[in-house]
């Protein structure tokens, strides 16, 4: 069986195209890179929209399939930016209706931790899921992905984007706040706010752009004392959850999963615990329509399809409301 | 004669004889992905705190560990060993009647530290021991004095979220039973923290508000 998969919650558009037999057969990525500030929702489900037709024609030809050789259209359902949600799900719908194939709603953050299973062999792991819109600590029990933790108001990716752009940072901030933090020395007191297993990152942000502002400090220490606080609660809510739970495996994924410190973070605990850690490679933990494909098809086999009357987006889709009836 | 009984996300709990008493001592170890700075800094303000606020917490009535000693440097605590469950491993063997009355008391408790003015900071039914017909509140490391209702509030709603993702089954009775005993303890400040607790779970990402 062969899926294609579309991806449009936010920033990032994808193509996804996959086999039931795991193969990535194609997994086009086409970002909408604002001119200035953050994700316009508008501007993004525009750019999408104008490139979805390429993306779906590069997409076929790198997997070397025709339209008709596609089983089913899968397309993340929520949860995001409804504008970009809409541009998604209207092509789906219509690539559906005209192949005469079936509609497959996905949801996002599911997709997530469903592609990382595929990809790393992990099977029944603590998921930590975290990325420009998502900071999530989950893990399977009893027939859905339960939330033990999660960000109370914005995302890790947020904060880390939101303070690269007041210092001037490249977009996204993770990649470049990681090569100046690695050469901070000095760790600037912050805010460290952990609740139980849930933690927050609003007055992180005020309180790292009140310290640029004082001038007082170098980027690189800021940059670094950013990383150190921020993550350390990561790691924090993370080993709560994995002591908590006791999963046997700590999966780490999202576009902040492409971070070398968080990574080493991540690798520790799960070591203490005796967990064995899986780190998605990026490309496949960044938002992308291969994840889309897959969970698709997993869904697919487990007799979900989305008929048109249901196939109506959901901006805030929350993991937990979602049924997994393809793990026992 | 040591004996590690768990290795928890923040301490090691570890069974010492201390002055011919068998007893608990809660080690703060040092964690390796933390800045070493930062690291010191948690560990002694977290056993500082949690020594204080279990003292405090028994004189509103609650029972906590008794403490024998305490070293904020090293971040240790060395306190009462109690022999007992976890409400959390419990809660499956109870009657329904059992359980309710349970999470009725447990709630009772909540009411009292907060009437005290002691926010718990990790309201789990993993933090509270069964032993016979004793409870006992334990891990008080994220524990905080405030009479602040905004923190009430995000303290039932831990104890809401714990239900729901790991007590789902019986989640709407034991919270109300949890709610029950809460309003008797806390008398008339209790609706704000309720309502606080409400309010703080529909501010959760992508709940559905009605």
């Amino acid at each position: 069986m062969i899926a294609l998969g579309v991806e449009s919650t936010a920033d990032n558009l994808g193509i996804g195209v996959v086999t039931s037999g795991k193969e990535v057969l194609a997994n086009v990525l086409d970002v909408h890179v604002p001119e200035e500030g953050g994700i316009h929702p508008r501007e993004a489900a525009r750019h999408h929209s104008d490139e979805m037709g390429n993306a779906i024609r590069l997409a076929l030809d790198t997997a070397g399939v025709s339209v008709d050789e596609i089983d089913i259209i899968a397309f993340a359902q929520g949860p995001g930016l409804g504008p970009c949600l809409r541009t998604g799900a209207t092509s789906a719908r219509a690539l559906a209706a005209y192949l005469g194939k079936p509609l497959v709603g996905v949801n996002h953050c599911v997709a997530h931790v469903e592609v990382g299973r595929m990809a790393t062999g992990a099977v029944d792991p603590l998921t930590l899921y975290v990325s420009g819109g998502n900071t999530i600590v989950s893990g399977y029990e009893s027939g859905r992905y339960r939330i033990f933790g999660e960000t109370l108001d914005i995302a890790i990716g947020n904060c880390l984007n939101a303070f690269a752009r007041e210092a001037g940072l490249e977009y996204p901030g993770g990649p470049d706040i990681e090569r100046k933090a690695a050469q901070g020395k000095t760790l600037i007191p912050l805010p460290y706010s952990v609740k139980g297993m849930d933690l927050s990152y609003s007055g992180l942000l005020t309180a790292i752009t009140g310290e640029l502002r004082t001038g007082k400090h170098r980027v690189e220490d800021l940059c670094f004392s950013l990383q150190e606080t921020a993550y350390a609660m990561l790691g924090e809510v993370t080993e709560r959850a994995l002591a908590h739970t006791g999963k046997p495996e700590l999966l780490l994924t999202g576009g902040v999963a492409a971070n070398k410190r968080l990574g080493s973070i991540v690798r520790d605990i799960a070591h203490e615990h005796g967990a064995e850690p899986h780190i998605v490679p990026i490309r496949l933990a960044a938002d992308n329509g291969a994840m889309i494909a897959w969970t698709g098809i997993i869904a697919y086999q487990a007799g979900h399809v989305t008929p048109l009357e249901m196939s109506h987006v959901n901006p805030s889709w929350r993991m937990d409301q979602v049924e997994i009836p393809w793990r026992e | 004669m040591e004996r590690v009984i768990a290795k928890g996300a923040e301490a090691d709990l570890v069974i010492i004889e201390w002055n011919c008493l068998m007893a608990l001592a809660k080690r703060r170890t040092p964690k390796k992905y933390r800045h070493p700075e930062l690291d010191h800094r948690m560990r002694k303000t977290r056993t500082k705190t949690e020594a204080d606020i279990i003292h405090k917490a028994k004189l509103s009535g609650v029972p906590t560990p008794l403490l024998y000693q305490v070293d904020p440097e090293d971040a240790v605590i060395v306190m009462e060993y109690i022999d007992g469950v976890k409400v959390r491993d419990a809660v499956d063997e109870l009657t329904d009647r059992e359980r309710r009355k349970l999470f009725k008391r447990i709630g009772g408790y909540a009411g009292r530290l907060h009437g005290a003015g002691i926010i718990h900071g990790d309201l789990t039914t993993s933090n509270i021991l069964k032993q016979g017909d004793r409870l006992v509140f334990i891990d008080f490391g994220l524990a905080e004095v405030s009479v602040e209702v905004e923190k009430r509030g995000v303290d039932l709603n831990l104890m809401d979220r714990m239900l729901t993702s790991t007590h789902y089954r019986h989640r709407e009775e034991l919270l109300a039973a949890f709610l029950e005993g809460y309003r008797e303890a806390m008398g008339a400040e209790a609706e704000d923290a309720v309502t606080r607790m409400e309010e703080v779970a529909k501010r959760g990402r992508y709940i559905e508000k009605n």
